[in-house]
């Protein structure tokens, strides 16, 4: 453990992600303390560059883009959060029941999961916000089911491979139960590639969340990133600063997601465990 | 001498930091001949492959390199050759060929142009000589219907097939010296046979020398003409091959000849009369065939009957698919079969549900073959041997203070049980695997393949380790093997299979001194160095 | 002829996923809070009562739930996708009308991601841990992590606002009444910052995957093979290794398509390009549930003639495969 942590932080893009997505998670605690009114709030004149009294400047009708930026960050990690760890439930109940059970059960369920890989992932989220209505459970709901489909795969995949490794069956040779072989031998050696594949995940899911934001499907009461860049972009000629910032904050976030799921697969790569 | 084509002078390779050792081979000094095949025989992490690498340059740069030394072809110091210089010299002066002919091939290149690829990149002969050139080169190798192969991919070919295409490319430019790299271990021990007498072939036609790496002393009785001993990157002894094999020296070489089984029957026993543990009649097992549009289903066992008396211990050889190891998991319950009966001590377990299964799983145990698959590397050793009888309903702490009892019967140190499989060599883990399989007190051990990933000098141990628990705690044993020196050693009666099919049952002091079926004779014939420590026994007995 | 046998078996898997998709759309037409002909018709409640009554009757919404599937399995079956009302024309038209500049858009992203994005991974690979192999990898994270519609606005307000090199939107200039080669030029022009928005971040995809690739390739055991024969270190890379790697491009391009054209509707909107996703934010916009769900429809069609396109281009690459 110890020995993966210093792996971890002699990756020097990998601290630098982690780095960062403090400063983000730092952000979400302090959005309220730091900003105590609501970021709706017409705080100033409309369209003041930044720099000014506003550190970030203000929109079109005068709300302050450094409290949106702030409290969009929560609406982010919520969504990027909440629907990753679905997608990672979903993935792995149809993952492990076709890679354990194998089959007729597993050909139907890959079968159901390469359709859902297949078909266009953001529109089909766009659509399921549009029938539920916009607001952050939909989103949720949204994201998850397209993003399941790669956990589901990796799961089998790796639930076949080790199916197949002697230790499992070994353990089936000592009259063990599907659920022991399950929760003792396979989840937890499948862990590793879960958590690597997963944490690279909540990027992608608050790259979808943006761009559902952007184009008005998001939670029209809950401050967002893609929210404030769509309302900036009318006013494109006169304010860059409001579209700019609020996608520098994705950008940032997303590298920093990005940078600490690689630096995890490096560590936890079976590949480079063992032997 | 003078006549050497390659001289190695005091070489060494250093490893990276953090390896078990800084030098991977240390002071090694080889003379290789024109028309000699010279074999480096040693123990994996011997550093035996490096030095076949290191000759060609193809170390894996930069973290192995050659540290001191001189390796001498030609008038050149290949350890200090330029990159250009050396390429000219692969492939064209100097040739190799490796262990797994599958991933040596490139997967997306015809036979063909791999071939033609040696003579492409050496000579500026014309598309249709070069094309010539390559079918005579098949025809050389004995692969059939060179026109077809010349067009084929490497994974429609056999594994033969495709050792004999690698050798086919290495021979393309007529090379003074053939390094080959385990040529014959991942292949069939007839096809190894084959292989081997197509490497002597071609090498004395030729005037070829050849570095031989091996492991096994049976192939080294039969190809080499010198022999050198590595031994952890040390070159303990080397000479002629009469005088290694025969009169070795030094006591690393002497203790890894002794511990090669002998091929030979034991005396005669009369047959036993206990009644049967295992009765499998007519089993049949087919793969494949599944979906909508499903291949070509294989069977893996065909109508399939063997028995096994208590206290007897039954081989089962055979090559790559024979379905022996299908057998193995059958028996086990590890696998379900479509048809036939297995009987336990007379019930049959073959349609048994899981309830009725799980105390029959007590009486029949297994070791597997892969001593770093068959561990799982996330639970301690304790856990491993205790989880059997925790299943079963043993209180835990009284389980794991068996655990702990049985290592020691293991030969292992009861320290071991609070660690990790990974911490432990291939032969320690096997150890712990068999304690794995004697915690819930079987009558029936299934060992499959229990000692082929280990080095000789471990297998010997693990065999007597085996050999000593069966007699104490009286039990029957199901032996899969594909060696036929160890079933000689191990087993009371031996079943030959092939293509899924039990063709041959004998007592083994009879199967091998009167072999009936064609397959086993062929079997028996196939096994390198057949006859080198009968030769040994009668010098030792002469002297 | 093994070809074409291939082909037809192709096609055959991919009636399940079109069956597929009509499920979900029908499964998503119920599963909408409240009455299935106010949800097509539009929230807003501009329909005409005659609207709606022609809506329940057309997929028979007044019928058993099965009647219903059977009615709107029918109705796809005719490529009757039903009716816009907002935009007085039956969808199957409306989206037929937009497919083209969204296939050119799509597709020039598409090419320029897979053929860029190998180069830049066997770039990497080559040179790993030099510059070279830092500049791009570093490059193709921040790719990775950035948003394509943020990056099109960003580019507009420094091309098109600032400098002024590129129209700022549209498949053309409106009025010019361009011919031949001027057409081409002017829409080229249009399509650049849309098409570079859509790409960059597929591009850095597989980048990340090829370089990756290229250096697993380069382990295996016959790029050894090939040095033993004497090859040079450059012909391994491009007569052996390449292909190799680009197997693994290949299969990731094939899954992507889908989240290209996922892609395209935002981008599509940022530049005001006249394809199926402005198309699609129009319909968001006034609630037209029907023309998404035909979109989605024709998007998930396309989705599936790509993958065929990608398995054959791969079926070339692999003789393994046997078809």
């Amino acid at each position: 453990m110890r020995a993966g942590f210093a792996r971890f932080a002699r990756n020097r893009l990998a601290l630098f992600g982690a780095v960062v997505l403090l400063l983000v998670l730092v952000l979400v605690v302090s959005a309220p303390l730091a900003y105590p009114n609501n970021p709706f709030q017409l705080v100033g004149k409309p369209l003041q560059p930044p720099g000014g009294a506003f550190l970030l400047g203000t929109d079109t009708l005068g709300r302050d883009v450094a409290a949106g930026i702030a409290y969009g960050s929560r609406t982010s990690m919520l969504i990027g959060l909440s629907a990753t760890l679905a997608a990672i439930g979903i993935g792995i109940l149809v993952g492990g029941i076709a890679g354990y059970y194998r089959g007729r059960v597993e050909l139907v369920l890959m079968r159901v999961t390469e359709f859902f890989q297949t078909i266009p992932a953001f529109v089909l989220a766009i659509l399921i916000v549009a029938v539920l209505s916009p607001s952050v459970p939909s989103e949720i709901i949204a994201i998850a089911a397209v993003s399941w489909p790669g956990i589901a795969r990796l799961v089998r995949g790796e639930f076949v491979a080790l199916g197949g490794r002697e230790f499992v069956l070994a353990c089936a040779g000592l009259g063990a139960s599907d659920l022991r072989i399950i929760f003792r031998h396979l989840l937890p050696n499948c862990l590793p590639p879960i958590i690597a594949v997963g944490s690279l995940l909540i990027g992608t899911a608050i790259l979808i969340e943006a761009g559902l934001a952007f184009l008005g499907l998001g939670d029209p009461n809950v401050m967002s990133w893609g929210l404030i860049i769509s309302a900036g972009r009318a006013v494109l000629r006169q304010a860059w600063w409001i579209a700019t910032f609020p996608g520098i904050a994705i950008l940032l976030t997303v590298l920093g997601v990005n940078l600490v799921g690689d630096g995890l697969g490096e560590v936890l790569n079976p590949r480079l465990r063992n032997r | 001498m003078s006549d050497a084509v390659l001289t190695i002078e005091n070489l060494a390779i250093a490893l990276p930091k953090g390896a078990d050792r800084p030098l991977a081979v240390a002071g090694v000094n080889l003379e290789l001949h024109a028309g000699k095949v010279t074999c480096l025989i040693g123990e994996s992490g011997s550093g035996k492959s490096l030095v076949a690498r290191a000759i060609l340059g193809l170390l894996p740069a930069p973290h192995v390199r050659v540290a001191d030394g001189r390796i001498l072809f030609e008038g050149a110091d290949l350890a200090r050759a330029k990159p250009a210089e050396m390429r000219a010299i692969r492939g064209a002066r100097i040739a190799m060929i490796f262990q797994e002919p599958m991933t040596a091939l490139n997967p997306l290149h015809t036979i063909g142009r791999q071939i033609d690829e040696v003579l492409r990149i050496h000579t500026s002969l014309p598309r249709a000589q070069r094309l010539a050139r390559v079918v005579e080169l098949l025809e050389s190798v004995n692969l059939p219907e060179p026109a077809r192969m010349l067009r084929s991919f490497p994974h429609q070919l056999s594994g033969g097939q495709r050792q004999r295409a690698m050798i086919a490319m290495a021979l393309a430019l007529k090379p003074r010296l053939l390094i080959a790299d385990e040529p014959t271990t991942a292949l069939d021990v007839t096809t190894q046979a084959q292989i081997l007498q197509l490497i002597r072939d071609l090498q004395r036609e030729h005037g070829t020398a050849v570095l031989f790496i091996t492991h096994d002393f049976g192939v080294v009785a039969d190809i080499a003409d010198s022999v050198a001993v590595l031994q952890k990157g040390d070159l303990v002894e080397q000479g002629s091959a009469a005088q290694v094999l025969g009169r070795p020296v030094h006591a690393y070489t002497q203790a890894l000849i002794a511990a090669v089984p002998k091929l030979a029957a034991p005396a005669a026993q009369p047959p036993s009369t206990a009644p049967f543990i295992l009765q499998a009649r007519d089993v049949e097992k087919t793969y494949g065939a599944r979906g909508l549009f499903g291949g070509n289903a294989t069977k893996a066992l065909n109508r399939v009957c063997i028995e096994l008396r208590r206290g007897e211990t039954l081989g089962l050889v055979g090559e790559s698919g024979s379905g022996k190891s299908t057998l193995a998991r059958a028996v086990t319950r590890l696998m379900t079969v479509n048809d036939g009966e297995i009987l336990i001590s007379g019930r049959d377990i073959a349609r048994m549900t899981r309830s009725q299964l799980r105390p029959m799983r007590k009486r029949v145990q297994m070791v597997f073959q892969d001593p770093y698959g068959s561990l799982d590397p996330r639970q301690r050793v304790v856990d491993i041997i205790a989880e059997g009888p925790i299943i079963h309903g043993t209180d835990p702490q009284a389980a794991r203070k068996e655990a702990c009892e049985l290592l020691a019967l293991v030969g292992l140190d009861p320290s071991a049980a609070q660690r990790f499989a990974h911490e432990f060599s291939g032969g320690q883990r096997q150890r712990i695997g068999i304690a794995r399989a004697l915690a819930l007190r079987p009558e029936l051990l299934v060992a499959d393949e229990p000692v082929s990933a280990l080095d000789v000098s471990v297998q010997a141990q693990v065999l007597a380790l085996l050999a000593d628990i069966k007699t104490r705690l009286q039990l029957s044993m199901l032996f899969v093997t594909h060696d036929l020196r160890v079933a000689l050693q191990v087993c009371d009666r031996i079943a030959v299979m092939q293509k899924g099919e039990v063709v041959e049952v004998a007592p083994t002091s009879a199967i091998y001194g009167n072999p009936q079926h064609p397959y086993t004779k062929a079997l028996f014939a196939a096994v390198p160095g057949a006859h080198w420590q009968d030769r040994l026994t009668q010098e030792t007995m002469a002297s | 002829m093994r070809l074409a046998r291939y082909l037809g078996y192709r096609l055959l898997l991919a009636v399940p996923v079109i069956l597929g998709i009509i499920v979900l759309n029908f499964f998503l037409i119920h599963a909408a809070p409240g009455d299935a002909a106010s949800v097509l018709a539009g929230e807003s409640g501009a329909a005409t009562p005659e609207y709606m009554a022609l809506l329940r009757h057309k997929f028979g919404l007044d019928q058993p739930l099965s009647t219903q599937f059977a009615v709107y399995l029918l109705n796809m079956a005719h490529l009757d996708l039903g009716y816009s009302f907002r935009n007085d024309s039956p969808v199957l038209e409306l989206i037929l009308d937009r497919l083209g500049p969204t296939l050119l858009l799509m597709l020039t992203a598409f090419v320029v991601a897979v053929l860029l994005g190998s180069l830049l991974g066997v770039l990497a690979a080559s040179g790993r841990n030099g510059w070279r192999d830092n500049l791009i990898s570093l490059a193709s994270l921040v790719a990775y992590a950035t948003p394509g519609f943020w990056l099109g606005l960003m580019m507009i307000v420094v091309f098109a606002i600032n400098l002024a090199w590129l129209p700022t939107s549209g498949l053309d200039t409106v009025g010019a009444d361009n011919e031949g080669w001027d057409e081409v030029i002017d829409i080229a022009r249009h399509l650049v910052m849309p098409a570079t928005a859509l790409s960059l971040f597929y591009l850095a995809l597989y980048a990340r995957v090829m370089r990756a690739s290229m250096l697993e390739q380069t382990g295996m055991d016959y790029v050894t093979t090939a040095r033993a024969k004497g090859q040079t270190e450059r012909r391994i890379i491009f007569g052996h290794v390449l292909r190799n790697a680009l197997l693994t491009v290949v299969t990731m391009a094939g899954v992507q398509a889908g989240n290209l054209i996922g892609g395209s509707i935002v981008v599509e909107t940022v530049f005001g390009w006249p394809g199926i996703g402005t198309l699609a934010f129009n319909a968001l916009q006034s609630r037209d549930l029907n023309l998404l769900l035909g979109i989605f429809f024709v998007s998930a069609c396309l989705v599936v003639v790509v993958n065929l396109i990608v398995d054959l281009v791969y079926v070339t690459l692999d003789p393994r495969i046997e078809i």
